[in-house]
């Protein structure tokens, strides 16, 4: 026996399905840490910039950026072919469409599109914080980016924050209909566990998208006015 | 005819089509006095009588047991696969489900891998291709066995039995918004991966036939349960699970060809 991925599977509707499903695994564990880690701001200014300081501070993360970047580069490309391919399998549709179960769900008729805005808003939001405006502060005698302070000033743009809750909400459809089709695509879904999974999916999809909401929203009301 | 019998008349829009080439477009027809006790295809044979003796051709359709058993007849009534009852082939879908006046839209199955041949008859012989690819066991000859001699779980019977059920008719195709295969193909491995009749083949089945379904032009799964809720005989998605294991398995660990020399 040996291990290998024999040529096929990477052109094959499961094979695709196997590496977007995994891509998009990775993504799904980034967010609820990134999510998780931006709750430090609700602590203190120090903890969140301490807490950006310490991940960017040692080599690691050039790992972690590649692994990223590579994950959701190969996402992108196989949502495309894998598009294309499925375009091309009915190429003229019914006159009349279903109803019911038999209909396919909003959250998964339109992951393509709330895929592109979502890697749209990525884009956008690594130019807005990781290369935005290098404010500094201290910490503990240790000197630091303060991201904090970037942080309150663009969440007070009305617009922003707008921007930001629309693609939070699409980020939320879009893992919760992602996160259980990684379980099936993966064949780990069965007869039992079936239900818990979906509910699963939909509780991780509720829970990053409210943890992220929560911060815009705290800052524009809230912060912003002390 | 039972006190219940109701007399309805219906319209019905179809999809004409002379032949896979022709353009296609829906005609318009009268179905009066239609028996609700009657069942859907005999309601169309009243119509394609009235055609007949008018001159005109006949709506063309498939159909063979009208058991729900074969799984010869399927087309689209107002975007559901073989109409709205749930797990009920169109030949078994009687006209009580319908109402005085209902205007009913009939469409044939919808793939590039499903051609027209006419009207609502698609071309399912890629099917047959999956299966030959590798829906089958071998057996071999001599005195018969012992059924019972082969000892499998009830569960794992159950199981297989429930995948065994699928008749092949294509809804699940129809009704993807992909085009997808993978119910009917997942269906098949399934089935002959549980049971002990089906190992000799097993870690090549599920690479074959999902290379055939590749090759045939239906397109990916992307888990919207469709093709379960419209599937006649009620074929889970959990069988696509499965398939989809066996075909990382059978990927990953591919066995080695053994060299058994012959100095060729
Ligand atoms: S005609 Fe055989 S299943 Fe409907």
């Amino acid at each position: 026996m040996s291990l290998s991925l024999p040529h096929g599977f990477l052109t094959s509707t499961i094979g695709k399905k196997y590496l977007m499903g995994l891509a998009g695994a990775v993504w799904a564990g980034f967010v609820l840490s990134h999510m998780a880690g931006n709750l430090l701001m609700f602590i203190s200014a120090d903890a969140y910039n301490s807490y950006g300081h310490a991940l960017t501070s040692g080599n690691i993360i050039y790992a972690i950026e590649l692994i990223l970047v590579g994950t959701l580069i190969s996402h992108v490309f196989l949502a495309i072919s894998l598009t294309r391919q499925n375009r091309a399998a009915r190429t003229s549709g019914y006159a009349v469409s279903p109803r019911g179960e038999k209909v396919a769900r909003f959250g998964s008729k339109t992951m393509g599109v709330q895929g592109s805005i979502v890697l749209v808003f990525i884009i956008s939001h690594l130019i807005t914080f990781k290369y935005g405006t290098y404010y500094e502060t201290t910490v503990n005698g240790v000197v630091m980016r303060d991201l904090y302070r970037l942080m309150v000033e663009v969440f007070q743009q009305p617009g922003y924050v707008f921007w930001y809750l629309v693609c939070l909400v699409l980020l939320g459809v879009h893992l919760s209909h992602g996160v259980g089709s990684v379980f099936q695509s993966f064949g780990l879904m069965n007869g039992r566990y079936q239900p818990i999974f979906r509910k699963l999916s939909l509780a991780y999809a509720v829970i990053v998208a409210l943890g992220f909401i929560a911060q815009p929203i705290y800052i524009y009301f809230v912060a912003s006015l002390g | 005819m039972s006190e219940l019998t109701k007399k309805i008349n219906l319209i019905l829009k179809v999809w004409r089509q002379k032949g896979p080439k022709d353009v296609g477009s829906f005609k318009e027809y009268e179905a009066k006095g239609v028996s609700t006790d009657a069942s859907f295809l005999e309601m169309l044979d009243a119509v394609n009588e009235e055609l007949i003796s008018k001159g005109d051709d006949p709506i063309a359709f498939d159909h063979d047991c009208r058991e729900g058993i074969c799984g010869s007849c399927g087309f689209m009534i107002d975007g559901e696969a073989h109409g709205p009852q749930k797990s009920t082939t169109v030949c078994q879908l009687h006209m009580r489900a319908f109402k005085e006046g209902d205007v009913l839209t009939l469409e044939p199955w919808r793939a590039s891998a499903f051609p027209i041949i006419k009207d609502l008859m698609a071309d399912r012989s890629a099917m047959d291709r999956i299966i030959m690819a590798g829906g089958y066991i071998s057996a071999n000859t001599g005195g018969a066995r012992d059924a019972n001699s082969i000892l499998i779980s009830k569960n794992d019977a159950d199981q297989a039995f429930n995948a065994a059920t699928c008749i092949g008719c294509g809804a699940c195709v129809a009704s993807c918004k992909n085009a997808a295969a993978m119910l009917f193909t997942a269906a098949k491995v399934s089935h002959l991966a549980l049971l002990p009749q089906g190992q000799i083949e097993r870690k090549t089945r599920a690479e074959r036939m999902v290379a055939q379904m590749d090759a045939e032009g239906f397109g990916a799964c992307t888990s919207t349960g469709s093709c379960s809720a419209s599937c006649p005989k009620d074929i889970s998605l959990v069988n696509i699970a499965q398939m989809n294991r066996e075909f990382l398995k059978a990927k990953v660990f591919k066995e080695d060809q053994v060299d058994v020399g012959g100095g060729f």
